[in-house]
């Protein structure tokens, strides 16, 4: 939903980062304010997955310029965990699978980090289960998940279920989804869907990467965003995920290569 | 009891000739002490081991055993005969290592036996429970002789020594189509004394056909301080027994610990081995299994978590003789600080023993640039139709791991040492006391 005087959430500006000394990013600008629910679409290489972990803050990303601002503070001077407790959620591509680490005593842990951050009481494993029962109802999880290993022998599905739980359990202000919609049959894409439209409220805001407009017939983006080369090129609104669908990536090249004319 | 510190005297520089080796052993088998239960055959188990251990000396790493294994610290050490003060230890002491649930307890310690910590010995026709000198008074005592001393690889040096400084013994047998749900627990405790001491624990487990049983060894100490343990344990599993052991060697970090474990499998019997060590600054577990019957089945499960400067080794072998028997082995290592971890893991396949399954992995995870390990399978493989699978890998934790779990606000520590546990989970759940799973748990969180 675009409001147009409220908070900015996540401003990014001429974003460059590389890996292993190959540049990636090569100046991405976008501007995200509470309310909104971006897309981000763009070929296989794009840079799509290196934005979400620079913006998450893994390690092996290098930013060598410009600058990303995250509710007022900078956040590429922040460590990986203390974006996460600030409300910058990355439900993963590929979930890391975690044997011998019970689900719910890692999102206890995760979620009491957060509370300890913000000064709160850390929930005892009595009411944590309490609340976690509730979130589970999100994505119609089965609670005989929480007793099992982090996504150990989970399905894809499953996988991605469990990082829409996640996120309902922390509530971030800024959610980065990186095609958690791809692998999953129309069933779990409905489920996570609706999942993350329940987590949608005018104070927090999404960033939806997805290869597939089918995604979005399901949550409606607000702006549609296509990247190529490490930069965002075209901005529209949701029209413009159904013009790539018909028309894919090569037009979108093609007009910028006029438009750079 | 007070924490000391090993004095000048204690120790001596040593060149480590193969002459040096020889009087370093003679020195150790002086020390041995007299029988607590008094007995001819056990006395000539003594003498031929004593024998045999003077046409020995301590291996050197130009031993190819020993390659990896550099036993010079155990040289510069001399150590005494150990006098335990039994009296003096408290049963709120040893309270940290008694099992929550029901079990039978035999406590020995530095190799004396110690009633007033252990439960009651039990000798009856289906059950008998007891060291050396209760079992005197059962009908298993005539039959000890088939048993005691009576594994194969009892020439090695190590274990040679143990024989012939053999004081007691912890001995449990369960009489055939025996099902024991109640643990047997065997807690060898040494202690610190003004000099380093050595001692040589013995146990003895045998399992009738058809009988199941779980037993629980322990090797632990009540304070830091130098200390040399050399236990040695023999196991028969009967025909269609089952035996469920649980290894688990803690020793004091200053202390040296070379430990052998021998089990016969006879026909249709299945032995499983979880052998945990995280003790002791340096440590060898010989682990041999002799499948001694057609069908027979051995799991192995090791985990080795060391940091500092330790070193352990562990060395096993496992010789199938008959047709069709099993084995599955993992072994993990996790090696942190300047730690050594050494792995060599042996299958004998011979002619007959023909449609043999065995697989074995092992998995090392070095937390720190300069930890080492040296890991070797080493399959002897004669028959022709059989599937023998080895692998080994040595991995350091993935960035990736590391940053999932930071991306949902836990520290970077936080985050290593979940992922260490997770890395020895798969070992750790095998154990069947959950009390000893916690106390694993919380070793990992709170040295790595
Ligand atoms: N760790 C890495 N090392 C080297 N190149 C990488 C690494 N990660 C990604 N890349 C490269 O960066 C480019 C962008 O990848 P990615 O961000 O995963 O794209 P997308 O998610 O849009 O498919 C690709 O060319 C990929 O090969
Ligand atoms: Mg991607």
């Amino acid at each position: 939903m675009i409001c147009d005087n409220s908070e900015i959430i996540l401003s990014v500006q001429d974003l460059t980062a590389e890996v292993d000394g190959t540049q990636i990013l090569k100046g991405l600008n976008l501007e995200v304010k509470a309310g909104e629910i971006h897309a981000i679409m763009g070929p296989n290489g794009s840079g799509k997955s290196t934005f979400s972990k620079v913006l998450a803050g893994h390690p092996d990303y290098t930013v060598t310029g410009g600058t990303v601002t995250f509710l007022g503070q900078n956040l590429l001077e922040m460590e990986p965990e203390d974006r996460a407790r600030s409300g910058v959620f990355l439900a993963f591509q590929y979930p890391i699978e975690i044997p011998g680490v019970s689900n719910l005593d890692f999102l206890r842990v995760s979620y009491n980090s957060k509370r300890k951050h913000q000064g709160l009481d850390e929930l005892d494993a009595f009411d944590f289960d309490e609340l976690v029962q509730q979130k589970l109802d999100v994505v119609k999880m089965d609670p005989a998940f929480l007793s099992r290993s982090v996504n150990e022998g989970f399905s894809g599905g499953e996988k991605k279920r469990n990082e829409i739980l996640q996120m309902a359990l922390l509530e971030p202000k800024l959610s980065i989804l990186d095609e958690t919609d791809s692998g999953l049959d129309i069933d779990a894409l409905k489920i996570v869907s609706n999942g993350v439209n329940q987590l949608t409220t005018p104070e927090n805001a999404i960033i939806l990467i997805t290869h597939y407009q089918r995604l979005l017939n399901y949550i409606e983006p607000d702006y549609v965003h296509v990247m190529e080369g490490g930069r965002i090129v075209t901005t529209g609104g949701k029209e413009l995920a159904l013009e790539l669908e018909e028309r894919g990536y090569d037009w979108v090249r093609e007009e910028e290569a006029v438009g750079a004319k | 009891m007070t924490i000391q510190v090993s004095t000048v005297s204690d120790v001596r520089t040593t060149n480590g000739k193969a002459g040096d080796r020889v009087a370093y052993l003679t020195e150790l088998l002086s020390l041995r002490p007299p029988l607590d239960c008094p007995a001819a055959w056990l006395q000539e188990i003594r003498d031929r081991a004593a024998a045999r251990v003077q046409e020995l000396s301590i291996p050197s790493p130009k031993d190819e055993e020993w390659r990896f294994t550099d036993l010079s610290p155990l040289l510069q050490t001399h150590f005494q005969t150990a006098q335990p003060q039994l009296a003096a230890i408290s049963s709120a002491e040893i309270a940290p290592f008694v099992l929550p649930g029901p079990a039978h307890r035999m406590v020995f310690v530095d190799g004396v036996f110690a009633p007033s910590l252990s439960t009651e010995p039990v000798i009856s026709t289906s059950l008998i429970v007891g060291n050396l000198d209760a079992v005197q008074q059962s009908s298993l005592w005539d039959q000890l002789p088939n048993y005691l001393a009576e594994q194969r690889g009892a020439d090695e040096v190590f274990t040679a020594l143990n024989s012939a400084s053999l004081r007691d013994g912890a001995i449990a047998w369960v009489s055939q189509n025996q099902t024991l749900e109640t643990p047997i627990h065997l807690l060898f405790i040494s202690t610190k004394a003004e000099q380093a001491s050595v001692n040589h624990p013995r146990g003895l487990v045998i399992a009738e056909p058809n009988s199941h049983l779980t037993v629980i060894e322990e090797y632990v100490s009540l304070e830091q301080g130098v200390y040399f343990t050399n236990p040695v344990t023999e196991i028969w599993i009967e025909t269609n027994a089952a035996v469920h052991h649980t290894r688990i060697q803690r020793d004091a970090k200053e202390s040296f610990h070379i430990g052998k474990t021998a089990v016969s499998q006879a026909r249709d019997s299945r032995y499983t081995c979880n052998a945990i060590s995280y003790g002791a600054q340096l440590s060898r577990h010989h682990l041999e299994i002799y499948q001694i019957g057609e069908q027979t089945e051995t799991t192995l499960n090791g985990l080795t978590l060391i940091a500092g400067e330790q070193v352990a080794d562990t060395h096993s072998a496992i010789a199938f003789t008959k047709p069709c028997g099993t084995s599955r082995q993992i072994h993990k290592c996790i090696v942190d600080d300047h730690a050594h971890a050494v792995f060599n893991g042996k299958i004998f396949v011979p002619k007959p023993a023909q449609l043999t399954d065995a697989g074995q992995v092992s998995r090392t995870l070095l937390l720190s640039p300069k930890a080492r390990v040296d890991t070797k399978p080493q399959l002897e493989i004669t028959a022709d139709n059989v599937k023998c699978a080895h692998g080994a890998t040595v991995s350091q934790l993935e960035s990736d791991e590391i940053f999932y779990l930071q991306s949902r606000g836990i520290d970077e520590e936080t985050a290593r040492r979940l992922l260490t546990y997770a890395f020895a989970y798969d070992v750790i759940r095998e154990i069947p006391i959950p009390s000893l799973q916690d106390t694993l748990a919380q070793f990992v969180r709170e040295h790595f």
